[in-house]
């Protein structure tokens, strides 16, 4: 793929450089968000604002963070902006902080943010920084969401809450797959992903 | 100055800290009216939700609620209404769920609805992850269930998450509190083909077995210190015979099932 060199922070990770089925970050909340489709989708935003935001930040003081404290810095910064990005949900929409609630905490552990931080945003500049956030965040959110897809349809036959399954299915005997609810199966999605994209993608392969 | 230094190492991290606390204080103040504007209104939603009231487009919740809640007060546990400083509305049902029964503050809203007039009550327990809560809406003779609202917190979703469903909490309506016999029985919350003969019940979710055994400890004690102020409802209404035949003609045909 011929790219703008500029743009390579954030077209990399979407695939060849994917954060969770390369980096193998963040999987933790791939486990834990993507029984249904909607709270995946809202995880997927929020990630990507708090990580692009959180780039910038930190490639902005990078020169000026003190080596030995400098996790504990990028920390307080991810943890305000999540604090931030909370308040401001409640404030101003709601519906959608509910819909967070728990996953807010989630995204300050997100392994995929401090990883970015401190293999990223400490040695680059702010406007690469700031692509790389965003491309973390979208490539993140292609794997939470075909995970959501999958088990959605299969564990409550629905996608986004609407029935997709016909009824006559149910009638014949179709049963939806409990299995798929209960997170195991999210590691089991997660590494057919990683089995298909290797197989695509055969410089990946050890 | 060295930056790795313990001097700037100290005065870097003290001014970072300072400035993230001011930042987040002044974000917190700005928003707060609106956050808790947000809160009432979602309160109200959720009283409203149990009672089949829904928002139609254009409408707003705090009109809403002003337009059917005619009445809301306090009761205790005998059943008698307290002269109490705190406004129904703001009574902290996840504390006082807590307190033994006799001590509680029960808030009690009235509502009107199409169907007449509707008592409803807050709930308050625990569920697999985290709190659940709800709000019930009582027919005029206190036993029989018009409506139920359950949210949670941070149930899983598909499974325990589902109490928030029309599909579960539909099922409560129409169900009796009281046995025939005039015992306070709340609502059972069981398995397919564990249904009780001798009381009211709905089915759990399944998968969701704990947060569906959350429901029915959360609707037994939040519910039994009503149960005086219920069964006064109960006593004042004509037709209880006729309801109470009613019920025993339900508690047949769930046996069946």
């Amino acid at each position: 793929m011929n790219v703008n060199k500029s743009l390579l922070p954030l077209v990399n990770p979407l695939s060849k450089d994917n954060p969770v089925i390369v980096q193998v970050l963040g999987i933790c909340s791939a486990l834990a968000v993507t029984a249904k489709l909607e709270p995946a989708l809202v995880m997927t935003i929020s990630v990507t604002a708090v990580l692009a935001l959180a780039n910038v930040i930190i490639s902005l003081l990078r020169n000026t963070i003190p080596t030995s404290i400098r996790i504990i810095v990028q920390l307080v910064v991810v943890a305000a902006l999540v604090v931030i990005v909370d308040q401001v949900l409640k404030a101003w929409n709601y519906e959608v902080s509910k819909a967070l609630s728990v996953f807010i905490g989630l995204i300050i552990t997100n392994c995929i943010i401090m990883g970015r931080l401190e293999a990223f945003a400490m040695t680059n500049r702010p406007w690469a920084s700031f692509l790389d956030g965003i491309g973390n965040g979208l490539g993140y959110g292609i794997i939470l969401v075909i995970i959501a897809f999958f088990r959605e349809l299969l564990g409550s036959g629905t996608l986004f809450g609407c029935q997709v399954i016909p009824q006559w299915l149910y009638d014949h005997g179709y049963q939806n797959n409990g299995m798929m609810i209960l997170p195991p199966m999210a590691l089991i999605t997660a590494a057919c992903i990683i089995w298909v994209h290797r197989a695509r993608n055969k410089d990946l392969q050890e | 100055m060295n930056r790795q230094s313990n001097l700037y190492t100290i005065i870097y991290s003290t001014v970072l800290v300072i400035v993230v606390g001011v930042v987040l204080s002044v974000v917190y103040q700005a928003l707060r009216p609106q956050q808790l504007e947000n809160i009432a209104n979602d309160t109200k939603r959720q009283i409203l939700a149990s009672a089949r009231i829904v928002p139609q487009d254009g409408q707003t919740i705090a009109d809403l609620y002003s337009e059917h809640i005619k009445d809301s007060y306090i009761v205790n546990a005998e059943g008698q209404k307290v002269d109490s400083k705190v406004n129904p509305f703001d009574v902290k049902v996840s504390l006082e769920v807590k307190k033994p029964a006799e001590e509680r503050l029960l808030p009690v809203f009235e509502c009107n609805t199409p169907d007449g007039m509707k008592y409803i009550v807050p709930v308050y327990g625990a569920g697999l992850w985290g709190p659940i809560w709800g709000y019930l809406a009582f027919d005029a003779n206190g036993d029989t269930i018009y409506g139920a609202y359950f949210a949670h917190q941070g149930e899983t979703p598909g499974l325990g998450a589902e109490i928030e469903k029309p599909a579960f909490s539909g099922q409560f309506e129409g169900k009796n509190i009281f046995a025939p016999g005039g015992d306070f029985t709340s609502v059972a919350v069981v398995k397919t083909g564990k249904e009780p003969a001798d009381r009211a019940w709905v089915h759990a979710i399944s998968g969701g077995t704990i947060t569906s055994q959350g429901v029915q400890a959360m609707l037994l004690n939040s519910l039994e210190p009503y149960a005086a102020f219920f069964r006064e409802l109960l006593a004042a209404t004509p037709e209880t015979n006729m309801t109470a035949s009613i019920r025993a003609d339900e508690g047949e045909s769930n046996v069946e099932q």
